[in-house]
């Protein structure tokens, strides 16, 4: 759907994505590594379980929620990556404790 | 006779549109009169508990009314899922008062040991448990909870999704709903009613006034009282999370949606626009320290509301002696209550005279003897 | 990285560091006041200049002169002795200036004398069928992966909508070597006509020559196809195609992302959630503050810049911060306001900035068939609430927005009606033959973003304020 730009020369973050590591970069919030690793990282909703990826990636749509670290529901447009950083793909409500 | 409707509710939340169905369900050719998109609106604001736990001390026959009603509760959700397919999601499965520490919990339990004691009032299983028993039903909550009070036959429903039954039911019974039309003047004249608004005049032949703490400037235009003393309640809501609490609290409980409802203030500041922070805050204390977990969710809303509430809590029912045919309703608990009014309220309604036997204890005129101590119509 | 104010009290507390908040920042704080800067972004910007202290984007002709216009007022806001805290998210602003601050999960309050909101703008939602489907997005949510991590499409992919921002996104997607398919104007035609007696004060506007090369860039590269009166999306839990029709044909065409965008409008939540008055704009088809010429609202101490204030583009913007700081100045420190440039300068310059203004407004009017959607296509993304939802709703006697929540629970979810509040408002009024101010919008409250329980829980309280919660 997306790929970086030649001129990128930013240094690679890693990151865990629902087990597995990703190389983002550093600056990227967790949504753009996430579109921009081109794997399926659609969420589902906490009403009918529809499939969605995020929309407006400025922190107003709530459609880039997501599990960073054990915390539920984090809005990953706003969150930039970090080293090491454990990403869970949510589907459907929040779980309890997390 | 010149009269256009048989009944004209004035007043569209939970009470009137509960009672306008009740009667469209007898067959009776109703309008219901309301405001518009702001107002203080009880029916959207509420906590949405079935609730009949600490209800009625210091008046019997409250405790009996709502017993009734949490009783019959079950036969109004049917009827709605019947009529309009809208499941209110009504869960009467026993609910909770839990406490913070030893002194809440010796509080509570003398609260349970009057209401045990009270002469005349229906009993309703009232007891308390320890932190330990509670565990066993709830098994989330922290170590500060020192145990609590449970009711088997508390519950609660999706009150919005209940108004939203009620109107659509409404509508099916042909039942007129004019919101943007309050009432400025109310007079009877050749045996009907005629109730002014901006947009003309209605014209019926019994008027119930059901339009929440506005009663109190309503009721004497057709000779009625209605003396109100309303709070303001302040909620807070989270985003929706996995089913975790399969018993509704007096201050938390989780909806069928998701979500986690926190409630409640008790304020006298009587501004619905504003929001009080702190009191947000002991309100999203208790609930962490009661169930931990809850601490990492979001809170996404939080609203204040203006209860309606008589003066000494408990509900009012009237009939008018000068302007036969009218009628004055109001309560503070107007989704425990809401069977009672779909059923009892509006037969006695449709029939023209309130019954004593089931709700003589409710008149105004109990305000007139002026020992009316303040109660527990609130739980 | 701060993560909590210095002081408890400031000044002048600016909300935004997009191009009015760094500007008023910067004017209040080299005026001597003390001043805060609050910004929910990882860096100062905005959306107009996001990522600009970190954008991966190093050829310069890429993301254009204008986006790089931005690094001078970040420093200057930098050297002003204005507070930065950035990752800050207000989400509470009430009438005696108060401010709830959320940094990295935990909340801090400050209390300001003067208070300027510069919460900018989002984009207009786009309410057509499909457009909640994975792979549908707008317009700026792209340019914000451009520039802030050098991201370009790169499969088949559609770009949908009218306005300057569209132009701009595809040139630079095109520079950055990105892939676009098709470009669906759904611009009126009508509008053309209605614009030209405006056309000749925006041809002297500066936007003018620089939106038509822009536009002539794209062409070159990527067919357009004009005239757009229907749209769609459509895909299996993955948008798979779009569909369109121009000059009564209808054609399908396959793609992997759809980017619309049909212009912006004023971020007003925190605004209306502190009770700020607004009005319905009957030529920007949102909701505006009502604000005197200074840019003061209707609650004493609180003035609005930038593009929350009513839409003006970036230049307007930075002297609309301008003009709020310098009366800020002139209210809590009248000698320092002497030393600033005269109020008529800066009032001058706004003249010009927003000149050519109404042109666009016309211009790119978005049609009523992309605003005001219908069936089951979906208006509240976060409670998923369909058009048809709320007709019926209407029907059994919802009169405006804050009813309709109770019959309904739209604008109930997390976004709080950012996405969905014009369209209801609008359809509503369409549904009941009112007008949008009649009908009037959601009553807004604090958090206008979400905080955690805990974060709540952590407000400082009094034994009064746990009184009005314990009972037995």
């Amino acid at each position: 759907m997306f790929k970086r730009s030649d001129q990128d020369s930013r240094p690679s973050v890693r990151i865990v994505v629902d087990g597995a590591a990703l190389a983002a970069r550093e600056g990227d919030t967790v949504s753009a590594a996430l579109l921009a690793s081109g794997r399926d990282v659609r969420r589902a909703t906490a009403v009918s379980g529809a499939p969605r990826l995020p929309y407006c990636m400025m922190g107003v749509c709530f459609d880039c929620l997501v599990t960073i670290d054990g915390v539920g529901n984090r809005q990953g447009c706003l969150v930039p990556v970090a080293e090491g950083m454990q990403i869970e793909i949510q589907k459907g409500k929040r779980e309890i404790g997390r | 006779m010149s009269k256009d409707y048989d009944v004209a509710v004035v007043g569209g939340g939970l009470l009137g549109s509960a009672i306008a169905w009740g009667l469209g369900r007898l067959g009776k050719r109703v309008v219901v009169l309301d405001e518009g998109d702001v107002a203080k609106r009880a029916s959207r604001a509420n906590f949405a508990l079935v609730w009949v736990q600490s209800k009625g001390l210091g008046m019997p026959a409250y405790t009996g009314w709502t017993m009734r009603a949490s009783e019959t509760w079950g036969r109004l959700a049917a009827e709605l899922k019947d009529q309009t397919g809208l499941d209110v999601a009504l869960q009467q499965n026993g609910g909770f008062h839990l406490t913070l520490g030893e002194n809440e919990f010796a509080q509570r339990a003398q609260l349970v040991t009057r209401m045990h004691n009270q002469v005349g009032a229906a009993d309703y299983r009232m007891e308390m448990l320890s932190a330990s028993e509670v565990k066993k039903m709830l098994p989330l909550i922290g170590p500060e909870v020192s145990g609590g009070s449970f009711c088997p036959w508390d519950g609660h429903v999706n009150s919005l999704r209940t108004f939203r039954a009620f109107h659509t039911g409404l509508k099916l019974f042909g039942i007129e709903y004019f919101p943007e039309r309050p009432v400025s003047a109310i007079s009877r004249s050749g045996g009907e009613f005629r109730l002014s608004t901006a947009q003309g005049e209605i014209r019926a032949g019994k008027v119930v006034l059901s339009a929440g703490n506005a009663n109190q400037s309503l009721a004497p235009m057709v000779g009625l009282s209605a003396p109100m003393g309303p709070t303001r309640g302040q909620i807070v809501v989270t985003e929706r999370t996995m089913p975790f609490l399969p018993h509704p609290l007096t201050t938390i409980r989780q909806t069928d949606e998701g979500t986690v409802m926190i409630g409640d203030s008790k304020e006298d500041q009587l501004d619905d626009r504003t929001l009080n922070h702190a009191v947000s805050a002991v309100m999203a204390d208790r609930a962490q320290r009661t169930f931990p977990h809850l601490a990492r969710l979001n809170v996404i809303r939080t609203w204040s509301g203006i209860r309606v509430m008589p003066q000494d809590g408990f509900p009012i029912y009237d009939q008018s002696e000068s302007a036969p045919g009218a009628f004055v309703t109001c309560c503070h608990s107007g989704v425990t209550l809401a069977s009672n009014h779909a059923f009892e309220i509006a037969r006695m309604v449709a029939a023209g005279a309130l019954e004593p036997e089931l709700v003589g204890a409710f008149s105004a005129r109990r305000f007139d003897t002026n020992h009316a101590a303040t109660g527990s119509g609130y739980y | 990285m701060n993560t909590t104010a210095r002081h408890d009290s400031y000044d002048v507390v600016v909300i935004g560091a997009g191009p009015a908040g760094l500007a008023a920042a910067t004017t209040a704080a080299e005026a001597g006041l003390s001043t805060l800067l609050l910004d929910e972004n990882a860096g100062p910007g905005g959306q107009v200049w996001r990522a600009i202290a970190s954008t991966p984007v190093r050829d310069r002709n890429h993301l254009g002169a204008d986006y790089w216009a931005g690094s001078e007022l970040v420093e200057e806001a930098r050297s002003s002795g204005a507070e930065i805290i950035q990752r800050a998210t207000v989400w509470s602003l009430d009438r005696n200036l108060e401010i709830g601050v959320s940094v990295g999960g935990a909340s801090f309050f400050v209390k300001a004398r003067r208070v300027i909101l510069a919460t900018g703008a989002l984009e207009r939602p786009f309410p057509i069928p499909g457009w909640t489907l994975p792979g549908v997005m707008t317009a700026g949510a792209a340019q914000t992966m451009l520039k802030s991590s050098g991201l370009v499409p790169s499969g088949p992919t559609v770009i949908a909508g009218q306005g300057p921002l569209l132009w701009l996104l595809a040139a630079q997607i095109l520079r950055l070597g990105g892939r676009i398919d098709r470009i669906l104007d759904t611009t009126e035609r009508r509008n053309y006509l209605a614009a030209l007696p405006h056309a000749f004060a925006f041809m002297t506007s500066r936007y003018f020559a620089k939106g038509l090369a822009l536009m002539k860039q794209v062409r070159a590269k990527v067919p357009v196809v004009t005239g757009i009166s229907e749209l769609a999306a459509a895909g299996d839990g993955q948008l798979a195609t779009v569909t369109y029709v121009s000059g009564g044909r209808r054609e399908t065409v396959p793609a992997e992302l759809l980017l619309l965008h049909q212009g912006v409008v004023p971020n007003v939540n925190l605004a209306m959630a502190t009770g700020i008055e607004h009005r319905w704009d009957d030529l920007q088809l949102c909701w505006s503050p009502v604000l005197d010429r200074d840019g003061n609202t209707s609650v004493e101490g609180i003035a609005i810049a930038g593009d929350g204030a009513g839409i003006g583009g970036a230049d307007a913007a930075i002297v609309r911060g301008r003009i709020a700081a310098r009366a800020a100045v002139e209210a809590l420190a009248p000698a320092a306001a002497a030393r600033l440039a005269p109020m008529a300068s800066f009032k001058a310059s706004l003249v010009k900035a927003e000149r050519g203004r109404i042109f666009l407004d016309t211009l790119f009017r978005p049609a009523p068939q992309f605003r005001i959607p219908s069936g089951d296509t979906i208006v509240c993304r976060c409670e998923e609430v369909s058009a048809r939802d709320i007709l019926d709703a209407v029907a059994i006697g919802a009169t405006g927005p804050n009813q309709l929540k109770a019959y309904r629970r739209t604008g109930m979810g997390p976004c709080q009606g950012r996405l969905c509040g014009l369209t209801v408002t609008e359809l509503m009024a369409q549904a009941r033959g009112k007008s949008p101010q009649e009908i009037g919008y959601y009553r807004l409250r604090a958090p206008v973003k979400p905080i955690t329980l805990a974060e709540l829980a952590a407000v400082p309280k009094t034994e009064a304020d746990v009184n009005a919660v314990v009972r037995g």
